[in-house]
C-alpha cells in the first residue's frame, strides 16, 4: 500500500513542508548531524508528529476540524502506536501541505469520511515507526538489543525496570532511518483506541476562546460583502455605489466580474454599504425557474430513457414471470447546508506570496484557486485552515477564496470576504432534487425477483469532476441505489440527468442521503405488499452474516424490534451500507389524528470497523439523527422567478429542541479497518420514520419533506 | 464616543448609536465569542446577557444599553456550572452556536434551577445546532442544575 511512507518519500515531502515554512524542526530528525542541534531538539519522524525534549507530543492534523472529532481521533491512533502518555498529546493545525493530503484521493480535503478511514495504515505507521525509532535509541544507549526493550506511557523500559523517557530521546532518535514497515499492534493491545476520551478543542469551545474564520482578523484587513446576482446568469444593470460609499466605514465599492463587493473597515459597515447600492439586476438565464416549473422539469426527466448505470439479469423477463409486481415514485426537494457560520474566507495576495485564512474543507482546492488566480506557483500560497462553524460539504467549494484573492489583489490589502446568511441561502450548492421511479416484482414466495430503478436528478460531477462522468452516469447521483446491500437476481438502475441552472454540490452522505431514503421506503412497501415483517424480509434479501446483515439485526434487538409496542406506536426500521461503514435505524413514532408525528425514540447500530473514538461516534450518531428527522421533516429549499426564494432561518426550518427524540447508540465492535463515522450515521434516519408512520397510519410518505397533511384524518 | 459595561468592565466605543449590540461587540471590541449567523433573530447565535437576561444582541441597538451590563460567554467564571457541564458533556460540536446557547441556558437556570426535560424543552426550543448536540444540551443542563445547588450549598 502507498500509505507505507519510504524514507525517500518521507524526505520529499519533509523538505516541502519545510519550503513552506510550516515546520521549522522538520529537518532534524532526517539527518540531525547535519543540522546545528539545538540544547532542546524535537525529534519529528513524520509531518504528522513531533515529540519535543519536555516530553510534550505534538501531533498535527491537516484536516478541517468541523467539530467531528477528527482532531482527536488522529492523535489518538498516532499515540496508541506510539505508546504514548496520552495526557502528553497536543494537537496543532497543520496548514494545506503535501504530507497531509488523502493517500487515496492525493487532495487534503475533509469530506467523505476519509480523515481516518484514508490514513488508517498511514497513522498507525506513523506512531509504530516513531515507537522503534525511539526504541532504538535506548537500547543503543544501553548497548542491549531493541527487542529487549518495551514500551509504556511514553516510556522505553529496559529489562532491568530502568527506563528513559521518549523526550530524553529525541536526539538520537533523530538521527536514526524511518522504519518503512514498523510492526503494528495486534488490537488487542491497545490502549488509547476504543477508549474513552475528552475531545482534545472542546475546552476552548466550551469557553469561546475558538477562533472561527468569521472571527479572524489580520492586521490591516478590511471586510468584504459581496452582492452576487439573486437569479440564476443574472448581472447587475445599474446601482448606487455613492450611496453605499456615503455610509460610514465604507472604503470602496468594487464591480467585478458578475457581482460588487462593498469593502469597509468592519463587517456591519459593509453590510450597511451593500444594502445602499440599490442594484438592479437582469433577468438572468431561467427567469420561469420556480418550483412547479422544478417539478415539471423533474417528471419529464423520468419519462426519458435515461443512461444505464446497472444492468444485471433480465429485468423484463423476471416482470413477466412476477407474482406481483409495485411500482411508486419518490421525490426529495432540494436542501440546504444551512451550516451556522456563514461562508467566509481571509485572503492576503502580495507580490511574491499569497495567505489565506479560511475554515475551508477543500484545503488543496483552495490552495490550487489561488495559485491559479495569482500566477503564483503552489508552494508560495500558504492556506491556514480554520475552525469551521459546521460544513457538511459545502466548505469545499473555493467561491469564497476567488472572492477574497479577487478583492485582495484589487485592494493590495487583506480582505475578509464574509456572507451574511441570506447570501448563505442565495449561494448555497444545494443537495440536488431528486425524483425517482421504481419498479419491481416478487415471486409467489415473496422474494423479490427484480428492481428496475430510474433516478432523475443534477449532476454534482459534471460540475466539479467531470472526468468522472462517463457514459452519462454520475456515480455520486446512483450511489445507494446500485450497491443496495440486498441480493436481487435482476437489477436494473438507469439515470436521467436533469439540466438545470441550480448550484448543487456534496450534501452530508451525498448520493446515499437521497437514495437510502428511496431504496429503505421502497423495500418497505415491498415487505408489506408481501405480507412480511419488515425486518426479516430485509434480512432475507442479504447475505447471512454480512456486516449489513448483522447491524440490521444489531439495531433490531438494541432497539427492542419484537418487544411489546405501547399504546399508538409503531417502528420502523431501515439500513444502510456506505463509506465502509453500515449502519441501521429504528424508528419508534406516534402519530395523532392532525397528522402530528411524534419520534419518541430512535435507535443507532453502527458498524464503522476499529471505533477508534467512541464517544465521537455516539455524538456523529446522535447528530446524525437530529439532522435527518430535521430533513425528514423540515428542509426545502424554494424558488422563485429564476432564484433561490429561501432566505433566512425563518423560512427554512430546522430541528429544534422539543423535537429531538430519545437516541440509544449503539456500536458494533470488531478489528476491522476503520471507516466512516459522519456520513452513514445519517441516510437510514428519515426512512425508519417513514417506515414506521406507515405502521402506525398505513399511509407511506413518499417525499420529503414529508407531507403531514396527508396523515391528518377528517 | 460611547460607554458600554461588557464583564464588568466599561469600555468606549466610537460606533453609531443605532448599531446592533451585536456588531458593536464583535467589530468594535473584540468580543468574537457572540456570533453572527442569522441577523434576524432566529437561530440565538448571538445571545448575550443584558442585565441577566438572555437577548439576541442582533436585535438590540447600542443607545438601549448604555447603563445595562453586558455579560458575553467570557464573563462567566470558568468554574460556571453551565460551562463545567458542557466540557463533563461533551457538547459542542463545531462549537460556533454554544456560546450563545450556554447563555441562555444559564439565564434559564438562573430562573429554573430544576427544571424537567418538558421545560428544557421550552426554554431551548428556540436555538439552532446545525450539528444536532441537542441530546447533551440537554444532559449538560440537567448537570449544569446540580452542580449549581452543589456549588450554591
Amino acid at each position: 500500500m502507498e500509505t507505507i511512507m519510504t524514507r525517500r518519500s518521507f524526505l520529499k515531502k519533509s523538505s516541502l513542508v519545510l519550503a513552506m515554512g510550516a515546520f521549522s524542526g522538520s529537518l532534524k530528525l532526517v539527518n540531525v548531524s547535519s543540522v546545528q542541534a539545538t540544547a532542546n531538539p524535537s525529534f519529528k519522524p513524520h509531518a504528522f508528529l513531533e515529540i519535543a525534549a519536555d516530553n510534550t507530543i505534538t501531533v498535527w492534523v491537516g484536516q478541517t476540524n468541523l467539530g467531528q472529532g477528527t482532531h482527536t481521533g488522529i492523535p489518538m491512533v498516532i499515540a496508541d502506536e506510539l505508546d504514548a502518555a496520552w495526557e502528553t498529546v497536543q494537537i496543532k493545525q497543520a496548514p494545506a501541505a503535501d504530507p497531509f493530503k488523502d493517500p487515496v484521493w492525493h487532495m487534503q480535503l475533509t469530506g467523505g469520511s476519509t480523515s481516518i478511514r484514508h490514513r488508517w495504515d498511514l497513522l498507525r505507521t506513523v506512531g509504530a515507526a516513531a515507537r522503534q525509532m525511539l526504541m532504538e535509541a535506548a537500547a543503543q544507549q544501553w548497548k542491549i538489543p531493541a527487542q529487549k526493550c518495551t514500551t509504556k506511557d511514553g516510556r522505553i523500559i529496559h529489562p532491568e525496570g530502568k527506563s528513559l523517557s521518549y523526550g530524553q530521546l529525541t536526539l538520537a532518535a533523530g538521527k536514526l532511518a524511518v522504519p518503512e514497515k514498523p510492526p503494528l499492534k495486534a488490537p488487542g493491545d491497545y490502549h488509547i483506541i476504543g477508549t474513552p476520551r475528552q475531545r482534545l478543542d472542546i475546552q476552548d469551545k466550551a469557553m469561546g476562546k475558538t477562533v472561527f474564520g468569521m472571527d479572524f482578523t489580520v492586521p490591516g484587513m478590511c471586510t468584504a460583502v459581496v452582492a452576487r446576482p439573486p437569479r440564476y446568469g443574472a448581472s447587475p444593470e445599474s446601482y448606487d455605489d455613492q450611496a453605499a460609499m456615503a455610509v460610514k466605514g465604507v472604503l470602496k465599492v468594487v464591480p467585478f466580474e458578475n457581482r460588487i463587493a462593498v469593502c469597509a473597515e468592519t463587517a456591519y459597515a459593509a453590510m450597511t454599504g451593500r444594502d445602499a447600492l440599490k442594484i438592479k439586476w437582469s433577468k438572468g438565464s431561467m427567469p420561469g425557474l420556480n418550483d412547479a416549473f422544478i417539478d415539471t422539469v423533474f417528471q419529464d426527466h423520468l419519462e426519458k430513457k435515461g443512461a444505464a448505470a446497472k444492468s444485471t439479469g433480465d429485468v423484463k423477463a423476471a416482470f413477466a414471470d412476477a407474482s406481483q409486481t409495485l411500482e411508486q415514485q419518490y421525490k426529495l426537494h432540494y436542501i440546504s447546508h444551512a451550516q451556522v457560520e456563514p461562508i467566509n474566507c481571509t485572503a492576503h495576495v502580495e507580490k511574491d506570496r499569497c495567505r489565506i485564512w479560511a475554515p475551508t474543507q477543500g484545503a488543496t482546492l483552495a490552495q490550487m484557486t489561488a495559485s491559479r488566480i495569482t500566477g503564483l506557483p503552489p508552494d508560495k500560497v500558504r492556506v491556514e485552515i480554520l475552525p469551521a462553524g459546521g460544513g457538511f460539504g459545502l466548505r469545499g467549494e473555493p467561491d469564497p477564496v476567488t472572492d477574497a484573492i479577487l478583492l485582495s489583489k484589487g485592494l493590495d490589502r487583506p480582505v475578509k470576504v464574509i456572507n451574511t446568511r441570506e447570501d448563505d441561502f442565495s449561494n448555497d450548492y444545494f443537495r440536488p432534487a431528486n425524483q425517482s421511479c421504481i419498479t419491481a416484482g416478487l415471486d409467489r414466495e415473496g422474494r423479490i425477483t427484480a428492481w428496475s430503478h430510474k433516478v432523475a436528478s443534477q449532476s454534482i460531477m459534471m460540475r466539479l469532476m467531470p472526468q468522472n462522468v462517463q457514459n452519462g452516469i454520475d456515480p455520486d447521483a446512483v450511489s445507494g441505489t446500485v450497491d443496495m446491500p440486498y441480493e436481487i437476481p435482476s437489477h436494473h438502475v438507469t439515470y436521467a440527468m436533469v439540466d438545470l441552472p441550480i448550484q448543487v454540490g456534496w450534501w452530508r452522505s451525498v448520493g446515499y442521503s437521497i437514495n437510502a431514503f428511496i431504496v429503505e421506503s421502497f423495500m418497505d412497501e415491498l415487505a408489506h405488499a408481501a405480507g412480511k415483517d419488515p425486518l426479516q424480509f430485509r434480512l432475507d434479501h442479504m447475505e447471512k452474516g454480512s456486516r449489513a446483515y448483522n447491524i440490521l439485526s444489531m439495531a433490531a434487538d438494541k432497539g427492542g424490534w419484537d418487544s411489546p409496542v405501547p399504546e399508538g406506536r409503531a417502528r420502523g426500521i431501515a439500513v444502510t451500507a456506505c463509506f465502509e461503514s453500515f449502519a441501521a435505524h429504528m424508528a419508534e413514532v406516534s402519530v395523532d389524528k392532525n397528522g402530528r408525528i411524534k419520534v419518541h425514540r430512535m435507535a443507532c447500530a453502527i458498524d464503522c470497523g476499529t471505533a477508534v473514538f467512541p464517544d465521537a461516534i455516539r455524538a456523529q450518531a446522535e447528530a446524525g439523527v437530529v439532522m435527518g428527522l430535521s430533513v425528514a421533516f423540515h428542509e426545502k429549499v424554494s424558488f422563485a422567478d429564476g432564484g433561490v426564494k429561501t432566505s433566512n432561518y425563518s423560512d427554512y426550518r430546522v430541528l429544534t429542541m422539543s423535537e429531538v427524540p430519545e437516541i440509544a447508540v449503539h456500536i458494533a465492535h470488531n478489528n476491522l479497518k476503520a471507516g466512516g463515522i459522519g456520513e452513514p450515521v445519517f441516510p437510514s434516519v428519515a426512512p425508519a420514520v417513514a417506515n414506521a408512520v406507515f405502521r402506525a397510519t398505513g399511509v407511506r410518505l413518499r417525499e420529503l419533506p414529508f407531507q403531514t397533511g396527508l396523515l391528518a384524518k377528517g | 464616543m460611547i460607554t458600554l459595561n461588557v464583564n464588568g468592565k466599561k469600555r468606549t466605543v466610537d460606533a453609531d448609536p443605532g448599531t446592533p449590540l451585536l456588531w458593536v461587540l464583535r467589530d468594535n471590541l473584540g468580543f468574537t465569542s457572540v456570533k453572527y449567523t442569522c441577523g434576524i433573530s432566529e437561530c440565538g447565535m448571538c445571545t448575550v446577557l443584558i442585565d441577566g437576561d438572555a437577548q439576541r444582541s442582533c436585535i438590540v441597538y447600542l443607545d438601549e444599553v448604555l447603563e445595562s451590563e453586558i455579560t458575553t460567554i467570557e464573563g462567566l467564571p470558568e468554574d460556571h456550572p453551565v460551562k463545567v457541564a458542557w466540557i463533563e458533556k461533551q457538547v459542542p460540536q463545531c462549537g460556533y452556536c454554544q456560546p450563545g446557547i450556554m447563555l441562555q441556558a444559564a439565564d434559564f437556570l438562573s430562573r429554573e434551577p430544576n427544571p424537567t426535560d418538558v421545560q428544557i424543552d421550552e426554554a431551548m426550543d428556540n436555538v439552532i445546532c446545525r450539528c444536532g448536540s441537542h441530546p447533551r444540551i440537554k444532559k449538560a443542563i440537567h448537570l449544569a442544575a446540580r452542580l449549581a445547588v452543589k456549588q450554591g450549598g
